[in-house]
Formats: structure tokens, sequence, C-alpha cells
């Protein structure tokens, strides 16, 4: 007798119609009716293929059902759990492992300070989490402009057969370092026209130290800029703060107004930290959007050990995603009239459902991307950058080829085991390793503390899509 | 496909495949092992069918050839962890449903984590 049971996915209803992320593919189908039923004929467990059928049956006369449930299986919607026994089939040959080396880089996060004019309560860098001692540490405060030329020779040697590659400006704050900044764009211009490939650039920065003649500078490089800004003043002067204590707001106000009306060749965007006291999400947008001018605004849940004062807990997560929520719900209205929303943990998430994307890895983090300490060390990311437990080589030598496996090997989706059960898991794949080392002390750790908030949010932007492929299906086509 | 549209390009992709299946494609319902290939471990695709129950003659299965379960050619926790779920299984099992709960807790798929099983000493 053949028991049928349902897959492994996640069931959505989008503009009345009936969808299935399914999990671990990520794809995406749209149900018909009796597609619909015969899913709904298993919810209660394993159920024998002709019951099902003759449950389901007289409900549609004309459909043909066994064909639909072919198709259910063809997709692994539905498995048999039990089959008769039939002859042995020939040997499977070994399933197909991707090989993780050589993994050309794409992106390369420059740290070029690890100093800040600011000091934020909340920083990952400075703060009562932080990874490396900055001030003490043996790591140089600011990045050498040798250095500098030499990360993007690395990057630019281990890109292997990718024809654009990204250097990525990162701090402490940024312009801090701006003489070294300034020199190596053109270098890496250089660099990119000998090798015949093409290089782009992006910059984080509190912009408090902002000048005309950056602005400029940015302008005529085409630097993408990120501003760091939590809100309106009340908002962003609770945290963002002058080692004075003074609020950064004022002074950070003009700045950003003169380079949002300079710099047009690329979105400004803005990126947001949440906190238990900096919250209100769609005020902030409206803020950032409307009063100042952002043309994109990413928020994102501060990183902390449990316990601090600004750390957001349980509730403080449940009211994140009902607040994302009903920003993203603003945000389908205006893509389904074919207008720009700058809510841009969406758009992020919206392409990454397009593409179908099942990541063993939640980042690119030791795999196409690392961030290049202010000594020339080679980490996993910026967050890691000077860190000699995450430590992937030096600008000098390269990156350490063993320590890169042991990493990626250690680090792999399958070793999660609490998210094998879990169907955001091809999104997520156990979120960030910084999260995870601040959180539980290890980067191997799946950040078990906010799954209820991604799996919440998943579901948000997958009704999203839903309703985008059904009501206005071309504004998808600009994730292809 | 007529009853399922696909909708994102992964979607799109597995519709292709399923039109066209690659030539060393695994024929569904296949029978597969507990440990397969090496790193990074591969989940097997399809049902998975407990190998060596009670109807297969499978000499070293259940004891050794001393009667122990030293020498087993396969894991005594496997059959253990398999069968008591999906087929009769003769011995006692840790109970699930009142004192250990938990006992699979950290077995999320039998294929690859059958280590994680342990005794349960009461």
């Amino acid at each position: 007798m053949s028991l049928l049971a349902q897959g492994e996915f996640h069931p959505f209803t989008a503009a009345g119609r009936r969808f299935l992320y399914l999990v671990p593919s990520a794809a995406v189908f749209a149900l018909d009716e009796p597609a619909a039923a015969l899913i709904d004929g298993l919810a209660g467990g394993r159920v024998p293929r002709r019951d099902l059928l003759a449950e389901v049956g007289p409900r549609f006369p004309d459909a043909d059902l066994a064909q639909t449930l072919d198709e259910l299986e063809q997709v692994h919607a539905v498995r048999t759990v039990a089959a008769p026994p039939r002859p042995t089939p020939a040997p499977a040959p070994a399933p197909a492992i991707i090989p993780l080396t050589p993994f050309p880089l794409t992106t390369a996060v420059l740290n070029v300070t690890n100093q800040c004019n600011l000091s934020c309560s909340y920083c990952y860098e400075y703060s009562e989490d932080k990874i490396v001692d900055t001030t003490n540490g043996a790591q140089p405060k600011f990045m050498s402009e040798e250095t500098a030329r030499k990360s993007v020779d690395l990057l630019f040697n281990e890109s292997g057969g990718n024809r654009v590659v990204h250097v990525s400006f990162f701090g402490g704050e940024t312009l801090m370092n701006y003489p070294v900044l300034s020199r190596v764009v053109p270098y890496a211009r250089e660099q990119a026209e000998a090798r015949g490939k093409q290089v782009e650039f992006n910059l984080t920065t509190n912009a408090t130290l902002l000048t005309g003649e950056m602005i400029e500078f940015l302008a005529e490089h085409d630097i993408s800029v990120t501003v760091s800004i939590d809100g309106p003043r009340e908002m962003q002067n609770r945290f963002r703060v002058f080692h004075d204590g003074r609020g950064s707001y004022d002074e950070l106000l003009p700045r950003v107004r003169e380079l949002l009306r300079r710099h047009t060749s690329r979105p400004i965007g803005a990126r947001v930290t949440l906190t238990s006291q900096v919250s209100d999400v769609v005020g902030i947008y409206r803020h950032l959007t409307e009063e100042i001018g952002f043309q994109e605004v990413g928020f994102a849940p501060v990183t902390t050990s449990p316990g601090r004062a600004y750390a957001l807990d349980g509730s403080g997560f449940d009211r994140m995603v009902e607040q994302f929520t009903a920003l993203a719900d603003e945000f389908l209205e205006a893509a389904l009239a074919g207008k720009h929303h700058g809510f841009s943990n969406v758009s992020e998430t919206l392409e990454e459902i397009h593409k179908g994307a099942s990541k063993a890895y939640p980042c690119g983090a030791g795999l196409g991307l690392v961030g290049v300490a202010t000594g020339g060390d080679v980490a996993l990311c910026h967050r890691f950058a000077g860190s000699d437990e995450h430590k992937l080589g030096t600008v000098d030598d390269g990156i350490d080829r063993n320590a890169q496996n042991a990493f990626l090997e250690r680090h792999h989706l399958a070793n999660k085991t609490d998210c094998h059960t879990c169907w955001a898991r091809p999104l997520c794949s156990g979120g960030c390793y910084h999260e995870a080392h601040t959180r539980y002390g290890t980067s191997a750790r799946p950040n078990l503390h906010y799954c209820e908030w991604i799996r919440g949010w998943t579901d948000v932007c997958l009704r999203v899509y839903g309703e985008l492929a059904e009501r206005n299906p071309r504004y998808l086509r600009r994730f292809d | 496909m007529r009853h399922l549209r696909a909708i994102n390009q992964k979607a799109a992709r597995v519709e292709r495949t399923v039109a066209a299946p690659p030539p060393d494609a695994a024929p569904a319902g296949d029978v597969v092992a507990l440990q397969q290939g090496s790193a990074p471990p591969q989940q097997p695709e399809g049902p998975h069918i407990p190998l060596g129950c009670s109807l297969v003659f499978q000499p070293g299965w259940e004891a050794d050839r001393n009667g122990g379960t030293a020498g087993l050619c396969q894991p005594v926790e496997r059959d253990l962890f398999d069968c008591h779920r999906g087929c009769f299984w003769p011995a006692h099992v840790p109970d699930q449903l009142n004192h250990t709960p938990d006992w699979t807790g950290k077995c999320a798929a039998a294929q690859k984590d059958w280590r994680n099983i342990d005794l349960i000493f009461p």
C-alpha cells in the first residue's frame, strides 16, 4: 500500500490564491484548487493514496487528480512514505557536492580605521560586547595606504572569474581616514582597468564628518553611501552621541541634506539600528524618507548579548514584526502601483525569494566576502576584523585556505541541527555569525533567539511576493 | 505542469528538471543508507526506509557473531531510532511521551544525527 504525506513546505495565501514555499529547494508554486485540496487532505498525517483520491475526487469530478498528485510529488510537495516493494534499482551515483574551494572573492570590506568620533552606547566595536580591543590591542588605529592597496590587490588576485568586485569602506568612522580612502579609490580603478575588471565602491558613515570636498569626491567616483542614522532627533540622540554625550543629530542633518542634494548617481541609504528604546519603525521610516530624503531605509535589531538595557526582548521582536508588517503593506501598495518604496528589508528579501536562494551559509562572510583589519589581517567580515580567532589570513600572505575550509565545514547548515526542521532555513541558514558570537560565544551556533521573528518576517515577505506575482508580475522582473 | 504554476526562478528550474530529468538522477523512492558521502553531509532525497528490518535476513545486524552488540555491521543506534518509530520494535525504548520527550531532540535527521541519540539512565 502506498502511503502519502505532505512534503516539507510553508504554505501561504496571497491575492486569494494558495502558494507553497518548498523547502529546501526554495521554489514557489501556485496551486490550483484540486492541488490545494490534495495538500489539505494530507494535513492530518499519512493517508493511503487511494483514500486520498477517493476523498478529494468527488469535489472535482472534471479534474485529473492522479496527474495533480504526480505533479505535487515531482516537486516534493507530497512524498511517499511507504511504497510497495519493487526490483532493486541500480545504485545511485554519489550525490554531487559543490566544491567549496577555490571560492572567488567578490567583496573586501576595508576597516580603514577602528577609531570613531561618536560613542554610540550599543556599538559592537566599542561597547561591552566588543571582540577586539581597539584601544590597547595589536591593530593600528588607522589603515595605512600600503595596507589598503594590498587589500585591493588581494581582492583582485582572489577574484577568479568574477567580472565585478566590490570594495567596501567601513570603520570605526570611515571618514576619519579619508586621506587613505581617497587615494585607494583611484588605485583600485587603475587596477580594475589593467585587469579588465570592474570595481564598485560603497562606504558606511555616521555622516558627522562629511565635508563639501568629501561629498564631491563620493559623487564623482560613484561611491554608494550608507548613513548610519536612527531616526528623528530624539531617537538619533538617544544612543548615537559624541564622546561628551552630546547628540549627533544636528551635526549630521545639514551634511546629509547636502549629500543627498549633490550625490544622485547612486541611491543613498539609511541604516537604522533598532533597540528597546528606538523601535518606531514606521515613524523612523517617514522621517528618513519624507523629511530628510533617503531613497532606501534598512532596519536591523541591535546586536548584543542578552540583558543589556537596549537589547530587544521577545515582546520587542513581536512589536518589530508588527511594524515591519505595516511598512511592508505600504511597500506592497507602492509596488502594485509600480512605484518605488524604500523599505529595503522587503526588497532584499523579495530578491532572494524570487531567485530561489537556498543557502548553506547565512551570508557571504568567509566565502566571497572578507573583512580587512587596519593592520592587514583578513577576517570573516568587517565585524570580526582584527580578531585572531576569526582570522583567515593576511593581505601579505593571502587567504589561508585551510582556515577557510575549516570554517566553512564547521559552519555549514548541515551542522545546525536545530535548523533542520525549520521551513525558513533556505533564507536564514542560522543567521549572522557575529550575532551568534555575541549571544552564545560561538559563531557556529544558530541564532535561536530570533527564530520566531525570522519566520514571521519571511512569511510576510512571501505574502508580498505572492501578491505581486498575481497582481503585478511585471514588478518582479527587476529581480531577474 | 498543469496544476502547479511556477512562480519564482527556482520553481521554473524545478519544472524544467521534472520535464527532463538529468540522466544521473536517482530513481524516486530509492533505499538509502544512513551515512552518505563526506562533508558537507548530504541529505538523501525521498523516503528514508530503514534497512535491516525483521523481514530482511541480514546477519550482523541485531547481534554480532558473539551474540553481543560490539561488533555489529550497522550502528545499534540507527536500528533503535529507525525501528521504534517507523516499524515494529520489540524491545523497550525510552518513553517519549512522558519521561524522555527530548530523547531525539538533537536528532533532526537520523541519517546524520544518529550519534546524538544517547542511552537513558533512569
